[in-house]
């Protein structure tokens, strides 16, 4: 490409000012990012306003997207079913048959816990669901773990909330617009939760990696053995998260911490849950003089 | 066609519209993180850097120097790195393609791969460096997006290229 001719200016004064100028302005750019970029990092809800004004308009236009590319990938899935509906009728009743004395089971032990709690005059609280929508888009391009989830303040949903699938956690809204909120997944850097060993109890942090994982850390003592298929749950420290959804299942032993998927799958997922704050935080009082 | 109707110099796109051309385009590339889809690792090319060096390496007054900041603004709305990342590192990667021109004034396709690559890798680079801790494990990822990305450049200033086309023929 030969060397670009129109930038000389000549001596039209008021042509190599405008040229002095915006040298001066992308100049001038580079310092306002550097500004910006050292307040977000400082403050990062800074200017979550912002970026949650533009979700608002990008979260409608990815439903829209979501629902008809599942409507089209969902055609040749639905050709199958209906070959195959009479095995799989013949399959679920089997499943509900062996399912059902297992539910037997566990409604009886829900009574026997409730009358148990009524006994010891413990005050539990039950995780409420706000709302269930579905996550729409993510941060794919990014090295942070985000999501956007298509429900926000018109729907009750506020930051800190929990969000979960039906198989585990999946993670926490971080800020809210009002049609979209975006969603702290647990395999980011920065996601930490108190979990849970379900076996014994043994209290333990779930730290994301980044890479779509987590690392289980033990919090107590040191040389903690852990075992492949160990289920850990959140322990509800904290008070965010409610005790018992679970977080993930070890594929590997380890001592002391061990990287592991998590349970509920985010690339995958069909509808996901926000719940209440377990706890919320009591309002600071103000101080008396 | 009489002479009075044959206006050789005049172009059919009116001049603003050309102009918001380049603009529009990045912005669209920046929205690509709006796709429905929850990656679990970054692998999504930065559409919206592909698109701007694109512009500045084919069509060089395409876009003012200055564009840089307010379209990085735009990305990091949309893209989930801390908001100004973008601003900082697509504004600087502009001044050094800059400094990179004054130097080298005949240039081939190939150095403009050169260029972009380089300035991929940067942002890249710095921009993972800004949002997550040093000891996350996003590197191998993070070379695999920088390698990805490369290789849709000359996919990008085909796309670029061929607007531009229209651009001037309309």
């Amino acid at each position: 490409m030969a060397p670009a001719r129109d930038r000389r200016t000549g001596f039209s004064r008021r042509r190599q000012n405008s040229v002095f100028f915006s040298y001066v302005l992308a100049v001038a750019g580079a310092i306002v990012g550097a500004v910006l970029l050292v307040i977000s990092t400082f403050n990062p809800p800074a200017f979550a306003a912002l970026r949650m004004a533009a979700a608002s308009v990008t979260v409608p236009v990815s439903s829209v997207v979501a629902v008809a590319v599942d409507g089209v990938a969902s055609v040749p899935e639905n050709i199958g079913h209906y070959f195959f509906v009479r095995r799989e009728n013949a399959e679920l009743r089997e499943v509900l048959k062996r399912q059902n004395a297992l539910v037997l089971r566990a409604r009886a032990l829900v009574m026997e816990n409730r009358h148990l709690h009524r006994l010891l005059n413990v005050r539990d609280r039950a995780a409420e669901t706000v709302v269930v929508a579905r996550l729409v888009s993510s941060s794919a391009s990014s090295s942070r773990r985000f999501a956007l989830l298509n429900a926000g303040r018109w729907s009750g949903v506020r930051p800190g909330m929990p969000v979960r699938a039906a198989d585990g956690l999946v993670g926490r809204i971080l800020e809210t617009g009002p049609n979209a909120a975006r969603v702290l997944l647990l395999s980011d850097s920065d996601s930490i939760v108190p979990v849970q060993r379900t076996r014994d109890g043994l209290p333990a942090v779930a730290a994301g990696r980044g890479d779509g994982r987590i690392d289980i850390r033990a919090v107590s003592g040191t040389n903690v053995r852990f075992q492949r298929g160990d289920l850990f749950v959140t322990s509800g420290v904290g008070g965010l998260y409610a005790p018992g959804i679970p977080v993930a299942r070890l594929d590997a032993n380890g001592i002391d911490a061990v990287a592991s998927a998590t349970l509920a799958t985010p690339d995958s997922l069909d509808m996901a849950m926000v719940e209440r704050v377990y706890m919320p935080m009591p309002a600071p009082v103000a101080a008396t003089p | 066609m009489n002479s009075i109707e044959y206006r050789p110099f005049q172009s059919g796109i009116a001049p603003s519209r050309a102009r918001a051309i380049p603009w529009v385009s990045v912005m669209l590339g920046s929205c690509v993180t709006a796709i429905p889809l929850i990656a679990t690792v970054p692998l999504l090319p930065p559409v919206g850097l592909l698109m701007l060096l694109s512009w500045r390496l084919l069509a060089r007054f395409s876009l003012r120097h200055w564009a840089a900041g307010p379209l990085g603004l735009f990305d990091d709305l949309v893209s989930g790195q801390p908001l100004g990342s973008a601003v900082l590192l697509w504004s600087t990667s502009f001044l050094l393609i800059e400094m990179i021109e004054a130097r080298l004034v005949f240039r081939d396709f190939w150095q403009d791969w050169l260029i972009a690559g380089g300035a991929i890798a940067f942002c890249l680079l710095l921009g993972r460096f800004v949002a997550v801790p040093v000891g996350a494990h996003v590197d191998a990822v993070l070379l695999a997006q920088i390698v990805i990305t490369a290789m849709l450049f000359p996919l990008t200033a085909r796309l670029v290229a061929w607007i531009d086309r229209k651009r001037d023929a309309e």
